[in-house]
């Protein structure tokens, strides 16, 4: 069964196609991968999603549980229950660990701030007194980033390039995360191009150039990514544009 | 509304109640509460408008428990005028924490005019918490000249807690001698029409002598701010760094005015500020779960005036 659903959207930036024509459904339930090489236009699909600044002035439609979202902004998209980590998260000057993490979960009391932090590999007794900020590595705020969201218990999740800048050890404890979301019933959507995050998907939407080129049961998307797109030459800037550089 | 109130106010009746603790609790002009440990001398002397106020801390003294000052106003208009002197004599310690309390105020004026001299090797830290009334009928004029000798340490941290601002003008000179220590934190939220006036001066002229001067300030609707600090590094060795932020919401105004001056070719300062409003990213990742544009600019605020 869909839960959300692309129909027919179309992005374009200061006159350029970032997104063409995307039509997809996300199934409930189960883990999916948007993939492509660097400039297709994932981490945008994510961002359109989420309707974040910037991202809102589409054509095409995108439903929610059949209800319309694209009028809705990004905190009444959230209470319904999506929501996107970040491919760089944000750093915060003085906000607490747990005021980060309750956030999204507001009534979440102290036991299952700390829970959160253990599903990541965070011991809580080293980090409930830490700042959000520059003193945490890029890795210790992307796992800060998933146990915020595991405390959240949202319906529809989107993780862009969850293993940037982490190393093996905590890819791991964000794989083991993602498992969580499931057993929770979650949707989630990864957003790659890397191969070993890939797998942890059982769908995917390959793009290209804001496209949709292909989709299917990952293990014939993946085949098709490791043959065709890694060696292929194609410089993927839709109508030679980009958006903030990240993809 | 009595002294006792404005002690629970500031959740310090408890502290205050504890022998092993030293406190002064002054309201308006009456000294209201004293209490001394070995090593701290405190003479006051009640004025027309205030207190005068005469604090030392004897040589090699240092005072294991926070010291804690309450400096209240009860009623709705009043002048409050605090004159003090602080002296650390060498190798004395002691750290304060000082309220200042004006739940009430609807045209109230508090002014404190510090002399502090901390003698050599001694270390003085001093967190200032203000809890004003929701009115912002309050006009708060803190003002310090601060002296620091040889390997000599001084902290202080400046914050609203509770209330509206109305007018803060703070002003703060501070003198460093050889290896010794300065740093000063300034952290004010304003709104409606408050308006915050930061100004802090730190001289390192001594050698080795190192200073930080920071401000954090988030202004509202439409409050206004203007820092203006100020760093001069004129000793070998001398190392500084200034770096004020502030928020912007609505209508609200500010400057920043970070001057770093250097005359010794091994001395060295360095500065930054940021203005703006709050950054686009922190802000969509807390509306992504779930917050609203309003709350998630609060919750940023919050974190930065922690």
């Amino acid at each position: 069964m869909g839960i959300l659903e692309i129909d027919n959207v179309t992005l374009a930036i200061e006159g350029k196609k970032i997104l063409d024509s995307l039509s997809i459904d996300f199934w409930e339930g189960h883990v999916h991968a948007i993939v492509g090489p660097n400039g297709a236009g994932k981490s945008t699909l994510a961002f359109t999603i989420m309707g974040l600044e910037g991202y809102r002035d589409i054509d095409g439609d995108i439903r929610y549980r059949d209800e319309p979202i694209t009028s809705l902004d990004v905190d009444e998209r959230a209470r319904r229950g999506i929501t996107l980590a970040w491919q760089e998260p944000a750093r915060y000057e003085g906000l607490s660990v747990q005021s980060f993490i309750r956030a999204g979960a507001p009534d979440a009391d102290s036991e299952t701030v700390a829970e959160a932090l253990e599903q990541v590999g965070l011991p809580p007794d080293e980090y409930m007194g830490r700042a959000v900020d520059d003193t945490l590595s890029g890795g210790e705020r992307k796992k800060l980033e998933l146990a915020s969201i595991l405390a959240m218990r949202p319906r529809f999740v989107m993780l862009d390039e969850p293993d940037s800048g982490i190393d093996v050890a905590s890819l791991e404890k964000i794989f083991e995360g993602i498992d969580l979301l499931r057993g929770y019933g979650a949707t989630v959507v990864l957003i790659t191009h890397s191969m070993t995050v890939m797998q942890q998907a059982e769908h995917a939407f390959l793009l290209c150039g804001g496209a949709l080129v292909d989709k299917g049961p990952m293990k014939k998307i993946l085949p098709y990514f490791e043959q065709e797109c890694i060696p292929c030459g194609h410089k993927n800037v839709p109508d030679g544009g980009g958006n903030d550089g990240d993809e | 509304m009595e002294m006792n109130d404005l002690l629970q106010m500031a959740s310090v009746d408890r502290a205050l109640q504890d022998e092993q603790t030293a406190h002064l609790a002054i309201d308006l002009n009456d000294v209201a509460s004293k209490r001394l440990v070995p090593g701290l001398q405190v003479e006051t002397e009640e004025l027309d408008d205030g207190v005068a106020v005469d604090i030392v801390v004897a040589e090699d003294v240092q005072i294991g428990r926070q010291v804690h000052l309450c400096f209240g106003v009860s009623k709705e208009q009043a002048v409050q005028r605090i004159d003090m002197d602080v002296r650390l004599e060498r190798n004395a310690a002691m750290s304060v924490l000082s309220h200042c309390i004006f739940p009430r105020a609807v045209d109230v004026e508090h002014r404190m005019d510090a002399r502090i001299h901390i003698g050599e090797n001694a270390t003085y830290r001093y967190d200032e918490k203000h809890i004003h009334s929701q009115e912002g009928g309050i006009a708060v004029y803190p003002s310090a000249e601060v002296e620091l000798e040889p390997h000599a340490r001084f902290a202080t941290v400046f914050e609203l807690i509770k209330g509206r601002v109305g007018v803060l003008d703070i002003d703060y000179g501070i003198t460093g001698r050889e290896h010794s220590t300065l740093e000063m934190m300034s952290k004010v939220s304003g709104r409606d029409d408050d308006e915050i006036k930061i100004n802090e001066r730190g001289d390192l002229v001594g050698e080795g002598a190192r200073g930080v001067l920071n401000s954090r300030v988030a202004v509202r609707n439409e409050a206004m701010a203007e820092v203006y600090n100020k760093l001069r590094a004129t000793a070998p060795y001398a190392r500084g760094h200034v770096d004020c932020k502030e928020i912007l919401k609505d209508n609200g105004a500010a400057t920043a005015i970070p001057i770093v001056e250097v005359s010794h070719p091994l001395a060295h300062v360095t500065h930054e500020a940021a203005i703006g409003s709050v950054d686009t990213k922190q802000l969509q990742t807390l509306m992504a779960r779930g917050l609203n544009e309003d709350e998630a600019t609060e919750r940023i605020i919050e974190g930065l005036l922690s």
